[in-house]
């Protein structure tokens, strides 16, 4: 009797915490849908949540607005070869950290799990001179080329493959197999879970970068998403269903790589919580 | 005989010598192998984030304007005299600490409480799990940009909830009292599903038993939680707290993209300061300094933690 009521409490308390933080995410899809006109008068009722009349014209216009797909593919494009490069210099580091044995092993460890506190805040404007000083302002490199070697993905590679079986990698050895055969044929197989978790997080976390494209990108050419919405926002006049348009637009890739990655990302946060 | 034994042993101390240099071979080229492995990520660690930290510590002690570095001006600790003097550094200290003050406790809790409601076994387990963590995945300017119009004061979504609660119109974000609280609002909204996920591994790592042996002993549900629960979390409770703490010291689209550190500075935050003086007022050596204190500050909080941890 009383593990029902709890039961139904836990549903009840369930369902209105959920809908509470779905409101604002709902207010925004269905918005984009609805004349503008419209989505000031539903403001005060329920209305307000529900796609009264369905247009897809605030899209149409916003999109001839501002080159909305151009943000998305800058976006798309330099987010994913920071992943991409990632994975093979990050992974590579990892591994050497785990399993064999050099020269500064142990300093070149400390080091990478000193500077993983560096905020990149405090370290941005130094950056941008050093980006500068090579000529990299409004290039995709000065988007790419920092962000590759990472010092948390690093440590992930380095704790996965701590785990893999010194044997496994002795007998590949002995079979004649070098080093980076012995990586690549046998390392990389194993790891798929690793190698997708640390893509995830980088590519999401990436995805919403801001402060620093900003400031390296002075064009519209190289801009990414996250500016071009802003842009658009402070861009007169201003029309609140083409905003919530662009807003629902830049948020559906991301969710679309979630829901295909969704127990890796999860993996990821919950492994690095665990851990500590 | 003697000959023939000498020159087994001659033998035998060469095979040896040979095993023992080709081991070091083997170690050698193991060496190379490894330093090969770690020199891309090394380099570019040096080049963009170890280089650029030294020199945020170096241009504290300069007068520079990041465009002219033929002007770069070595003036001691001036920026720092000047700093400590300056009402807009307390003033963004004091914001950025009111802000990880309140946010890190209020949505810590928060989280812990979205955990324990899907920690149980329920249909639509993943539905509610999901909607926590919907706005985990959407992009900070995304969120920001949505909140300025839910937060309108004419036109927008929680007034007019508000309005039919009978509760009279907030200005919210155009408010010096009330725009850093509409921010800490909205920012435990966003990131609460974060920490609910650390905090559900955590809570599915308790051993059962815990509970069945309680429940045989009659202790109810508030009891389990006080008594097994929150003690069990421990470490991941302290965990979550560090990393809050660490992303709320850091606080910069919200303000930026929101108040621009208004209304009457009150949502500047260090790291809004830092990009003001540095790229805004080109003050390059002054936004240094800010940001070795800003750094001093995240290591600081991460150490006591680190000790809290051990105790």
């Amino acid at each position: 009797m009383a593990d029902r009521k709890i039961t139904i409490f836990i549903y009840a308390s369930n369902i209105i915490v959920s809908v509470l933080f779905i409101i604002p995410l709902l207010w925004m899809i269905v918005s984009s849908l609805k004349p503008e006109n419209q989505i000031f008068t539903d403001l005060d009722s329920i209305k307000s949540l529900l796609p009264t009349t369905i247009t897809l014209d605030n899209y149409i216009k916003a999109f001839h607005r501002i080159p909305m797909m151009k943000y998305l593919f800058n976006s798309l494009f330099y987010v994913s070869i920071i992943g991409i490069s990632g994975l093979g210099v990050n992974s590579l580091c990892g591994y050497a950290l785990a399993k064999l044995s050099f020269k500064g092993k142990s300093v070149i460890l400390t080091a990478i799990i000193a500077l993983m506190i560096v905020p990149f805040e405090s370290i941005v404007m130094p950056l941008y001179f050093v980006v500068n000083s090579l000529s990299w302002v409004n290039t995709w490199l000065a988007l790419i080329v920092p962000f590759i070697a990472n010092c948390f993905s690093i440590f992930m590679f380095r704790q996965f493959f701590m785990d893999i079986p010194n044997e496994l990698l002795e007998s590949a050895a002995i079979d004649g197999s070098s080093p980076m055969k012995t990586f690549i044929k046998i390392v990389v197989p194993l790891s798929g879970p690793v190698f997708t978790t640390v893509f995830i997080l980088d590519f999401i976390s990436h995805w919403g970068d801001f402060m620093w494209p900003i400031l390296v990108t002075t064009g519209e050419s190289l801009r990414n998403i996250q500016l071009g919405i802003q842009t658009f926002f402070t861009l007169p006049p201003i029309f609140y269903g083409q905003i919530m348009a662009t807003l629902t637009f830049t948020t559906l890739p991301i969710v679309l790589i979630f829901l295909l990655l969704q127990k890796y990302y999860v993996q990821g946060i919950t492994s690095t919580g665990i851990k500590g | 005989m003697q000959s023939v034994s000498s020159q087994q042993v001659q033998a035998q101390t060469g095979s040896k010598k040979s095993k023992l240099s080709s081991i070091g071979l083997q170690k050698r080229r193991e060496s190379v192998t490894g330093i090969s492995f770690v020199l891309p990520a090394v380099i570019l660690l040096i080049i963009f984030l170890l280089l650029p930290f030294m020199l945020a510590v170096a241009f504290g002690f300069t007068k520079f304007n990041l465009l002219r570095p033929d002007q770069i001006k070595f003036i001691g600790f001036d920026n720092y005299v000047l700093l400590f003097q300056d009402k807009l550094f307390y003033k963004s200290l004091y914001n950025t600490l009111y802000f990880t003050i309140i946010v890190v406790p209020v949505q810590s809790a928060v989280a812990l409480m979205l955990a324990l409601l899907v920690n149980n076994r329920l249909k639509m387990r993943n539905v509610f799990r999901i909607a926590y963590f919907s706005p985990v995945i959407t992009s900070m300017t995304v969120i920001a940009i949505l909140w300025i119009s839910l937060y309108n004061p004419n036109e927008g979504l929680i007034n007019s909830a508000l309005h039919a609660l009978g509760i009279p119109k907030q200005p919210f974000l155009r408010s010096a009292d009330q725009a850093m609280n509409s921010i800490i609002f909205m920012s435990v909204w966003q990131a609460a599903g974060y920490q609910m996920m650390i905090f559900l591994a955590g809570l599915q790592s308790i051993p059962k038993d815990l509970y069945e042996a309680s429940a045989m002993d009659g202790a109810n549900r508030l009891q389990q939680l006080k008594y097994i629960t929150i003690p069990s979390l421990y470490n991941v409770i302290v965990f979550v707290l560090t990393i809050t703490t660490i992303q709320a010291v850091k606080l910069f689209t919200q303000p930026y993209v929101m108040t621009n550190g208004g209304p009457e500075n009150s949502t500047r935050t260090l790291a809004l300061l830092i990009y003001q003086q540095g790229f805004q007022f080109r003050n390059a050596g002054y936004a240094s300094a800010v940001s070795v204190i800003f750094f001093l500050l995240v290591v600081i909080i991460s150490f006591s933690m680190k000790k809290f941890l051990k105790d």
